[in-house]
C-alpha cells in the first residue's frame, strides 16, 4: 500500500492546500446552525430586527464561503486524482509489459487485465473519494460533535451515546455484506460462463435438441445468482433503517433531556433546535462515512493488487560472458527446461546451426516444440544448459539487441483492433514498401480485394478474419522485417497445401540468408531443412536431414510414410 | 454520490442499441414480470407512504415537543414533552421497521423480475438461429445478460424506492410547512426554483460529459485488454515502448474526460448546498421575525427548520436518480430487444418426424441456390446425390465456404431457392429436432462443456450405460488418456477443457459421435488438431464410424479425401468442381493443383 501512497506523495503540498480550503468550507457549513441557535435564543426575545438581520447576512456570507471553498476543493482534488490515476496507470501497464514471461504465467492474462482496468479503477476512485467525502464526512461528524459540545456538553454527552452503537453496526454488516457480495459475484460469473460456453455450442445444442437440457442446467445457475442477491440485498438493506432508528432515538432522548435542562434554567430552548439540526447533520455524515467505508475497503485491496505487480522484481537478469569465437549462429548445449519445475519439458536439446540453414522441428503435440522456440527467442532462461547466438550466451546480450535479432509468427498470435498495416508494422515503423514484400511473401493477396486494402480495418483479435487469412497477416508481420532469425511456429497450419508450398518455395527464394527455425506438423513443411529435429515427451529422438532421418529415425520415418503415403497410389 | 455510468459502462452494448421505443412500452413489459408479483407491489407502495408519513410527523411531533420546552426554569410542561417524545419514538421506530419491510419486499421483487429476465433471455439464445451466432458477438450478448439486467436489478431494488421515498418526502414537507406557516413559506419562493432550474441545466450539461468519458474508459479500458493479450508477441518484437507511448495517448485522453466531468459534476454538490443553506439562513431571519411578531410559536420555527432540510435534500438527489432510471430503462429497452429476436422459424404444418433408425440416408441437393447476405451468393443451382453410405468430400482453399453445406445440410440456414431431400422426403417437410438428430458431428471448433467428461461424453444420449460410454472412448483412443486422470471419467473439465490439449478434446468429440449413432455422419476437419500418429490410430475408428453411414467429409488431409465417392471442390465461395478423385485429377482443374501443391517441395521451381 506504500507504493500507492508513494503517489500522492508526490502531491502534498497541493493535497495540504486542498485540505485547508475544504476544511474552511466545512466548518463554516457547520457554523450556520449555531448561528440559527444565537438568533433564535440571545435576539429574538430582545426584539433586537436589526441585529437579527446581522446575522441573518452572516449567515448567507458562511453559506457563500462554503460555497467557494468546496467547488474550489473539489477542484484540486479532481486534478489531483487525475494526475495521480494517470501516473498508476502509466507506470503497471509500463510494468505489465516489461513482466518476463514467467511471471506473466504465475499472475495469468485476465489478472493483470483486471488489475489494469477495475482495479486502477477502483484506486482512482478511492483517492479521488477520499480526498472530498472523507475529509467533509468526518468534520462534519467531528465538527458537529464538537459544536454541540460546545452549544450544551449534557445534551451532547446524549447525542453522542448511540455513535459507537452505529459505528459498530454498521461495520458488522458491511464485513458480512463484503462476504456476501463476494459470493454473489462468483454466482454471477457462474451464470455467465455457464451462457458463454452454451452460446458458443449452439450448433452441437440444436443438432442433439439439448436446449431443454441447457435451459435447466442454467435455471440452475440463475436461481443461484439470483438468491444469493436476494441474499446480499436483504442484508444491506438493513443498514439505513438500523442507522435512523438509532438517531431518531437518540434525537428523541436530546428533546426529552433537553426539557430537563431547560426546566432546571441551564439551557434554552433555542439550543434544543440548534441540536436537531447538528443531528440531521451527523446522520448525513454518519451515511457518507459507511459509503466511504465500503469504497475504501474495495480501494485498499485493488492498490494492493497493483502493489503486487509494480513490485515484481527483475527475474531475467543479465550475466556477462565473453563471446566464442568462430561459433555457429544458433547452437543450444544440453538445454533442459520445466514450466512448473516438477515435470521437464524440456530435456538435454543440442543442436547447432549456421547462418542462412534452416531448422525444421517435427513432433506430436506437447513434445515441446513452442517450449525449445520460446527459450531460443528468451521468453523463459533454461534451467540447465546453454543457448548460444554467435558464440554468445543469450542471457549475456541485452534485450533491446536480443530482441531485434528476430521475427517469429506463433501458432495463435496476437492481431489487434486497428488497420492491416498497422498489424503488419506492429510499431516499428518500417516502410510502406517492406509492408507490401511481406505480404507478398506471406501469400497474402486477399488483403488487396479487401475493401480498404492495407489500409482496412480489423477487430480485435481479428475475429472477422478466417483461420488462413489470420496466418497469412502474422505471417507477413513476421516477413515484413529484415530479421537475423525467422521463427515460424505452426504458423501455416491453416493454410492450403498449394499457399502453403507457395510461402515455402517464396520464404527460400527471398529470405535465403536468413537463419530459419519452423515448427510444423507436416512433414512437407520441412523436409528441405538443412537439419530437422524430431522431438518426442521433450527430448530429441532424432536430428538431421531428412534422408537421414528416414534412414535412421523410425518415428520419422512414420510419420513421413503415413503423410507421403498420400501421392503414391 | 451516484454517478452516471463507471466501471460497468466499459460492458455496456451497443449492439442492441437501435433508435429508441416508447418508454411506456418498455416499462409495461417490465411490469409484466413483476405482475405476478401484483399483491407484492401494492404492499410496497403501501408500506411505503405509510414509513414515509410516519417519519415526516417526526420532526412536527419534535415541533410540538419543543414548544412544551418553554424558556426559563420550572416553566417545562413534562407531561406534554414526554406525550409528544413518546409518539415521536413510536413513529420514527415503526417507520425504520416499514422502511426495512420496503426494502425487502422491493429486494424480492427485484430477485423474481431478475430471475425471469434471465430465464427468459437464455431460454430465447438456445432458440435463436444459428445466424444470430454468426452475426452477433457473444461478448455483446454477455454484456446485456450481466451489466443491463443489474442495472434494471439496481433501479427496482435501491432507485425505485428512493424515487419514491424523495417524492413523498417532498410533497409531505411541503404540505406540513404550508400547515405549520404559509408565511414562512416565501423564502422558499425563491430557493426552489433556483434549485430546480440549476439541478435542470446541470443534469443536461453534464450528461454529455459523462458519456464521453464512459466512452473513453471503454477505449482505454478495451485496448489495456487488448494488449494484455498480445504481451508474448509485444516482447518477442520488442515494442513495448510503442504500445506504452499508444497506451499513454488513451490514459490521457481517459484521465481528461474524467476530469472534465468531475470537475463539473463535483461543484454540483457544493451549490445544492448552497442553495439549501441560503435557504435556512433566510428561514431563520424570516422565522424570528414573524416570531417576534407572535405569528409562529418557536418550536414551529424549530420543525420547520427540520422539514426544509427534508424537503431541499431530494432535489439534488432528483437529477443523479433520473439519469438512473434512465440508463435503467435503456438497459431494459436492450433486454427487451434482445427479447425479441426472432426466433427459428417453426416447422412447417404437419411437419414430419424423421425416425432415425428407418433413415437410408439419401441426401439429394436439387438446384439449390443459397448465399448469407444479399447479393452474394455461395450457392447457385448447386445439385448434388449422396447415395446411402456414400462418402461426400468438400475441399476447397480457408474462406471458401465449406461449412456452408453442412448449414444447409443441418438446416442452420434455409436455401433461397431449390431444395433438399434425405430418403426422398424435403427437409422443410421435416421436424428440425429429428433431422438434426439424424446426424452425428464432429467440428472443428470442439466444444465440451465444464462437467465431467462422462457428462460431455454421454451429452447427446442420455440415459447411456457407462459400458457404451467406455467403448466409444476406447475406439476414439481416449479410454487410455481417460484412466490416465485422477478422475477418470468424473473428472472436471474446466472452461471448455482448457486443462486437456486440443486434440484430447477433439477425441472427446469423436467419441460422443460415436456414441450417438446416427444414420448420417458430418465431419467438419475432425482431426485438424491430432498429431499424425494419433490420427493414424484413430483412422480406424473414424473408418468404421463411416461404414455403412452417408458422410459429409470436410478435410485439408487428402488421404481423407481421395477414397469418398464426391468430391466437392468449392473455391472463391462457388462450387468449381464436382466428381470422383480419379475424374478431377484428370480434368487438370483446381482440384489436381491443390493436390499436387501438397507434395510440392519448396525446392524452387
Amino acid at each position: 500500500m506504500k507504493r500507492i501512497f508513494a503517489y500522492l506523495h508526490l502531491y502534498r503540498i497541493a493535497i495540504a492546500g486542498e485540505l485547508t480550503i475544504k476544511i474552511t468550507g466545512t466548518v463554516a457549513e457547520l457554523l450556520l446552525p449555531w448561528m440559527l441557535s444565537v438568533i433564535l435564543d440571545r435576539y429574538v426575545p430582545l426584539g433586537r430586527l436589526d441585529i437579527i438581520l446581522q446575522w441573518g447576512g452572516l449567515m448567507v456570507l458562511c453559506a457563500v464561503a462554503a460555497l467557494v471553498c468546496n467547488i474550489v476543493a473539489n477542484r484540486m482534488s479532481t486534478r489531483i486524482s487525475r494526475e495521480v490515476t494517470r501516473q498508476l496507470r502509466y507506470d503497471l501497464f509500463d510494468r505489465v509489459l516489461n513482466l518476463s514471461a514467467a511471471q506473466v504465467d504465475r499472475l495469468t492474462i485476465p489478472s493483470l487485465i483486471s488489475r489494469l482496468t477495475s482495479d486502477t479503477y477502483h484506486v482512482h476512485q478511492m483517492v479521488d473519494r477520499m480526498q472530498r467525502l472523507a475529509v467533509r464526512a468526518p468534520i462534519m461528524l467531528l465538527g458537529g460533535v464538537a459544536l454541540t459540545f460546545f452549544l450544551e456538553p449534557v445534551l451532547a454527552c446524549v447525542l453522542v451515546l448511540p455513535l459507537p452503537l452505529m459505528v459498530g453496526g454498521v461495520w458488522l454488516l458491511s464485513q458480512k455484506g463484503i462476504r456476501l457480495y463476494t459470493q454473489t459475484q462468483t454466482a454471477v460469473d457462474q451464470l455467465v460462463r455457464r451462457a458463454k460456453e452454451s452460446m458458443a455450442g449452439i450448433r452441437v445444442i440444436q443438432a442433439l435438441s439439448k436446449s431443454e437440457y441447457e435451459n435447466r442446467q442454467f435455471d440452475a445457475a440463475n436461481t443461484q445468482a439470483a438468491d444469493s442477491e436476494f441474499h446480499a440485498g436483504l442484508l444491506m438493506n438493513a443498514t439505513n433503517p438500523i442507522m435512523s432508528a438509532l438517531l431518531n432515538t437518540g434525537l428523541t432522548a436530546v428533546v426529552v433531556a433537553g426539557a430537563f435542562r431547560v426546566n432546571a434554567g441551564a439551557t434554552q430552548p433555542g439550543a434544543v433546535i440548534a441540536f436537531l439540526s447538528y443531528f440531521t447533520m451527523i446522520l448525513n455524515a454518519l451515511m457518507m462515512v459507511s459509503r466511504i467505508f465500503i469504497m475504501f475497503s474495495k480501494g485498499i485491496a485493488s492498490g494492493r493488487r497493483i502493489a503486487e505487480v509494480l513490485e515484481m522484481p527483475e527475474d531475467m537478469g543479465n550475466v556477462f560472458s565473453a563471446a566464442e569465437t568462430n561459433a555457429p549462429h544458433i547452437q543450444f548445449r544440453g538445454v533442459s527446461f520445466s514450466y512448473g519445475k516438477n515435470e521437464e519439458d524440456l530435456r538435454d536439446v543440442s543442436f547447432s546451426l549456421e547462418q542462412g540453414q534452416t531448422l525444421g522441428i517435427i513432433g506430436p503435440t506437447g513434445s515441446g516444440k513452442t517450449t525449445l522456440v520460446r527459450l531460443l527467442m528468451r521468453l523463459y532462461d533454461p534451467d540447465a544448459g546453454q543457448i548460444l547466438i554467435h558464440g554468445r550466451d543469450l542471457r549475456s546480450i541485452p534485450r533491446e539487441i536480443l530482441y531485434t535479432m528476430f521475427d517469429a509468427a506463433l501458432q495463435s498470435d496476437f492481431l489487434f483492433a486497428g488497420t492491416l498495416e498497422d498489424n503488419i508494422d506492429f510499431g516499428r515503423g518500417l516502410k510502406p514498401e517492406a509492408i507490401g514484400r511481406g505480404a507478398a511473401l506471406a501469400q497474402a493477396e486477399f488483403i488487396a480485394s479487401r475493401p480498404g486494402g492495407m489500409e482496412g480495418s480489423i477487430a480485435s483479435r481479428g475475429t472477422d478474419l478466417s483461420g488462413g487469412q489470420k496466418q497469412r497477416v502474422l505471417l507477413a508481420r513476421a516477413l515484413a522485417g529484415s530479421p537475423e532469425i525467422l521463427i515460424l511456429d505452426d504458423s501455416s497450419s491453416a493454410l492450403d497445401y498449394k499457399t502453403d508450398a507457395a510461402l515455402r518455395r517464396a520464404l527460400n527464394r527471398e529470405l535465403a540468408g536468413v537463419t530459419k527455425v519452423i515448427v510444423a506438423q507436416r512433414v512437407s513443411a520441412i523436409r528441405h531443412a538443412d537439419c530437422i529435429l524430431m522431438m518426442e515427451e521433450g527430448r530429441v529422438v532424432g536430428c538431421g536431414s531428412h534422408e537421414q532421418l528416414m534412414e535412421c529415425c523410425p518415428d520419422y520415418e512414420a510419420i513421413a510414410r503415413i503423410q507421403m503415403g498420400e501421392v503414391e497410389e | 454520490m451516484r454517478e452516471a455510468g463507471g466501471l460497468g459502462s466499459r460492458m455496456q452494448s451497443q449492439a442492441f442499441e437501435r433508435p429508441s421505443q416508447s418508454p411506456w412500452k418498455t416499462v409495461k413489459r417490465l411490469w409484466r414480470y413483476a405482475s405476478g408479483k401484483g399483491w407484492l407491489l401494492g404492499l410496497a407502495v403501501a408500506v411505503s407512504v405509510g414509513s414515509n408519513l410516519l417519519a415526516l410527523v417526526g420532526p412536527k411531533l419534535s415541533g410540538l415537543a419543543v414548544d412544551a420546552i418553554r424558556p426559563g426554569a420550572g416553566q417545562v410542561d413534562f407531561d406534554r414533552v414526554f406525550f409528544y417524545a413518546g409518539w415521536m419514538l413510536v413513529s420514527y421506530l415503526t417507520s425504520a421497521v416499514l422502511s426495512y419491510g420496503l426494502a425487502a419486499l422491493m429486494v424480492r421483487i427485484s430477485r423474481e423480475v431478475v430471475y425471469g429476465i434471465r430465464r427468459d433471455i437464455f431460454a430465447r439464445l438456445m432458440g435463436l438461429p444459428v445466424r444470430f451466432y454468426d452475426q452477433h458477438a457473444i461478448g455483446d450478448v454477455i454484456s446485456v445478460m450481466s451489466y443491463d439486467v443489474d442495472t434494471i436489478s439496481t433501479m427496482l431494488s435501491t432507485d425505485l424506492i428512493q424515487m419514491m421515498t424523495n417524492l413523498l418526502t417532498v410533497a409531505g414537507s411541503f404540505v406540513m410547512m404550508i400547515t405549520i406557516s404559509p408565511l414562512l413559506m416565501i423564502p422558499f419562493a425563491v430557493t426552489i426554483p433556483a434549485s430546480i432550474l440549476f439541478t435542470r441545466y446541470r443534469s443536461r450539461k453534464v450528461r454529455p460529459l459523462y458519456r464521453k468519458r464512459s466512452v473513453q474508459l471503454g477505449v482505454l479500458n478495451g485496448y489495456a485488454e487488448e494488449m494484455t493479450e498480445g504481451l508474448g508477441t509485444i516482447k518477442i518484437y520488442h515494442r513495448e515502448q510503442v504500445f506504452l507511448e499508444r497506451f499513454s495517448r488513451k490514459n490521457r485522453d481517459a484521465c481528461q474526460a474524467n476530469y472534465e466531468a468531475d470537475c463539473f459534476a463535483s461543484s454540483t454538490g457544493p451549490t445544492v448546498n448552497f442553495i439549501n443553506n441560503l435557504s435556512l439562513a433566510l428561514v431563520s431571519a424570516f422565522g424570528a421575525i414573524l416570531y417576534m411578531a407572535e405569528k409562529i410559536s418557536l418550536g414551529g420555527v424549530s420543525s420547520f427548520v427540520l422539514y426544509s432540510r427534508k424537503f431541499s435534500g431530494p432535489i439534488n438527489e432528483f437529477a443523479n436518480l433520473f439519469s438512473e432510471l434512465q440508463s435503467a430503462l435503456a438497459a431494459a429497452e436492450r433486454v427487451f430487444r434482445l427479447l425479441d429476436e426472432p426466433q427459428e422459424a417453426p416447422d412447417a404444418p404437419g411437419a414430419k418426424v424423421l425416425d432415425a433408425s428407418q433413415v437410408r440416408g439419401e441426401v439429394r441437393l436439387e438446384n439449390v441456390t443459397f448465399g448469407y447476405g444479399e447479393g452474394s451468393e455461395v450457392l447457385r443451382g448447386f445439385s448434388m446425390t449422396a447415395k446411402p453410405g456414400q462418402t461426400i468430400a468438400v475441399v476447397g482453399p480457408t474462406g471458401a465456404g465449406k461449412t456452408t453445406i453442412i448449414n444447409l445440410l443441418m438446416r442452420f440456414y434455409d436455401p433461397q431457392a431449390g431444395k433438399i431431400t434425405v430418403d426422398g422426403q424435403d427437409i422443410c417437410q421435416i421436424t428440425r429436432a429429428s433431422l438434426r438428430r439424424a446426424y452425428s458431428m464432429v467440428l472443428q471448433d470442439t466444444w465440451l462443456f465444464t462437467g465431467s467428461i462422462y457428462d460431455n461424453l454421454a451429452y447427446g444420449k442420455p440415459g447411456v450405460t457407462r459400458e457404451e460410454v467406455e467403448q466409444a472412448a476406447r475406439a476414439a483412443h481416449i479410454h487410455k488418456f481417460i484412466l490416465s486422470l485422477p478422475q477418470g471419467y468424473d473428472t472436471i473439465l474446466r472452461d471448455g477443457g482448457e486443462n486437456i490439449s486440443k486434440g484430447q478434446r477433439q477425441l472427446l468429440t469423436i467419441a460422443r459421435a460415436m456414441l450417438l449413432d446416427a444414420p448420417m455422419l458430418i465431419l467438419d476437419e475432425a482431426t485438424s488438431n491430432v498429431d499424425t500418429a494419433t490420427e493414424q490410430s484413430i483412422q480406424q475408428a473414424m473408418l468404421q464410424l463411416m461404414q455403412g453411414r452417408t458422410c459429409f467429409v470436410i478435410a485439408h488431409r487428402l488421404s481423407t479425401i481421395r477414397n469418398a465417392d464426391q468430391i466437392l471442390v468449392l473455391q472463391d465461395g462457388k462450387v468449381a468442381e464436382q466428381g470422383t478423385h480419379r475424374q478431377l485429377l484428370e480434368q487438370g482443374g483446381v482440384y489436381s493443383q491443390l493436390y499436387r501443391a501438397q507434395f510440392d517441395t519448396a525446392s524452387p521451381a
